[in-house]
């Protein structure tokens, strides 16, 4: 086997992990606080990518000049999903509130296909073509960003959660909602930004996406499984295990092309999901129960 | 300052308060006692928001508030310390007490706060940086205490306080009780510690499934022979 070619593929997994960590952060972020799983998370990001590529269309601005103006559209939809139907349902048994986020995610998606059709779309930006050569290693340049502007925002997010005033009572509301409401927080406030705050996440990345892949409204059925098997894998409700965990399974699908046909990446993410399901059901790093 | 007036507290069907009066008045220290389920800690989450009474009015500084949010309640000088402390175990003792103080009254002199909450708990000093999670039961219900104060409350409720501490620690805790009173704040005591409770509050209230049986001043109650059959086992 060629080493060059191994290093190459581990670094497109490790490349494009970044952007499953930033997504799978957002999920985690929300199940932490609220104990709810977005199942319409991959359709959020996919509204990202709409909003992102209408930008560039319309007005020609690159998908990375537009990130904040997307990541604050797609803040304020996950926000209005929180007010109008997770707040709704929070008290429910678990089992129930899954048909509410899956339907939101068929609306999502149905809406992306009324408005713009079932076709595969692929803008050329400025760098969606560009390469790198480090050495023997050829690196795509609009990866290579998407990789560094994921790290960055997730970092953002970290530090937004440590420091600030919000985040902190954002962690509060995660760690002990009880707790949280008897120190005067407003929890469904915080509720209302959490989820706007995952939302936002993985419709930034969904924009840093739209350089690598074609965009079509279907694809959110998998980015869904992909962040949510991350979230398992790197321990329900921790940020820090999902980047973790989103950079092992880029690095493991990448690398299943040594041995798999393309067509079949998911089954590494699969066999990942029942491995860790049957020897380490609280995920590689501890989450919350 | 606070008065209860002939609540109705139910969980769906079932009654845990019917018709409760109880009240507090500025510097006091007040109890209320009674056996497990007897309803004591539903009072608490009726003043402070959480459960809503059915029927009945809670009034505080002549408001009423048994409809107002529980962040309000806080806002204008409630805090309750909870059962089981209700820390958040991830974040350090520090954040802990700082998420205390959540309205601009209690940040402004937050500094004097965590000064005084380190007064009353000189053990937390060296903690502060530590994850609540990993403090000691006694350690907890020191956080918890010092996170009610942060907010700096006109009236502060507490949960029985000394659940699961040591004597030694128990003793520590009731006197710190009657420190944070003599400081200006009245206290609302739920305990079980039925003597030492009594011992150091001006009146207290027996609750009987979900009723006021027996109210009186701490002496008056110590010396009722109901209170010494049924509580203090004499
Ligand atoms: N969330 C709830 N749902 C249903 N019933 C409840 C709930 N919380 C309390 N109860 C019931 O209400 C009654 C009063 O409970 P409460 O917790 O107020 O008692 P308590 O006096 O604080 O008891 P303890 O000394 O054991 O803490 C009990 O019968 C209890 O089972
Ligand atoms: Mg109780």
């Amino acid at each position: 086997m060629d080493p060059h070619y191994l290093l190459q593929l581990a670094i497109q997994g490790i490349l494009l992990g970044g952007l499953y960590g930033l997504i799978a952060v957002g999920l985690s972020l929300i199940f932490g606080v609220m104990g709810i799983i977005n199942f319409a998370h991959g359709q959020m990001m996919v509204m990202g990518m709409y909003v992102s590529y209408w930008i560039f269309v319309l007005l020609g601005i690159d998908p990375y000049l537009s990130l904040i103006v997307v990541a604050a559209v797609i803040f304020v939809l996950g926000y209005l999903v929180q007010a109008t139907v997770v707040n709704r349902i929070l008290d429910y048994p678990e089992a129930m509130q899954v048909l509410p986020l899956v339907a939101v995610g068929l609306v999502l998606e149905n809406t992306a296909l009324l408005l713009w059709g079932p076709d595969y779309r692929s803008p050329q930006t400025a760098l969606s073509l560009e390469t790198l050569w480090i050495g023997p290693v050829m690196i795509d340049v609009s990866r290579l960003i998407a990789f560094v502007l994921a790290i960055l925002i997730t970092t953002g997010i970290f530090v937004f959660l440590k420091k600030t005033r919000t985040g902190k009572r954002i962690r509060a509301a995660s760690d002990n909602r009880m707790g949280a409401i008897l120190v005067g927080i407003n929890v469904n406030r915080i509720n209302n930004a959490s989820f706007g705050l995952g939302a936002a996440a993985t419709g930034a990345a969904g924009a840093l996406l739209l350089p690598l892949m074609p965009l079509s409204p279907h694809m959110g059925h998998d980015f869904t499984l992909t962040a949510f098997i991350v979230v398992i894998l790197g321990g329900m409700g921790n940020l820090i295990g999902a980047l973790a965990g989103g950079l092992i399974l880029g690095v493991a699908e990448s690398l299943s092309a040594l041995f798999l046909p393309a067509t079949l990446k998911q089954v590494v993410s699969f066999s990942i999901l029942i491995i860790i399901m049957l020897f380490r059901p609280q995920g590689l790093f501890a989450g919350k129960k | 300052m606070l008065k209860v007036s002939g609540i109705d507290v139910y969980y769906g069907d079932m009654a845990a308060l019917s018709n409760v009066g109880i009240d507090v008045n500025r510097g006091e220290i007040v109890a209320v006692v009674g056996s497990n389920g007897a309803g004591k800690s539903t009072l608490l989450k009726a003043i402070s928001g959480i459960q809503r009474p059915r029927t009945g009015t809670i009034r505080f500084n002549d408001t009423e508030i048994s409809r107002t949010s529980t962040s309000r309640i806080v806002e204008v000088g409630i805090s309750h310390v909870p059962e089981g402390r209700q820390l958040f175990p991830t974040m350090t003792v520090l954040e802990n007490l700082e998420m205390g103080a959540q309205f601009p009254r209690a940040r402004k002199c937050l500094p004097e706060s965590l000064k005084k909450v380190l007064d009353y708990f000189p053990r937390l000093k060296e903690r502060l940086s530590q994850k609540a999670g990993t403090l000691s039961g006694g350690e907890q219900q020191m956080v918890a205490m010092g996170r009610g104060l942060m907010s700096v409350p006109a009236l502060m409720m507490l949960d029985e306080p000394s659940l699961g501490l040591a004597p030694v620690l128990v003793s520590k805790i009731f006197e710190i009780i009657q420190r944070i009173n003599q400081q200006g704040t009245a206290i609302l005591l739920i305990e079980q510690n039925v003597f030492h409770s009594l011992k150091i509050s001006d009146r207290g209230f027996v609750l009987e499934n979900g009723r006021v049986a027996l109210t009186g001043t701490g002496e008056e109650l110590l010396a009722s022979p109901h209170i010494r059959k049924m509580y203090l086992g004499l």
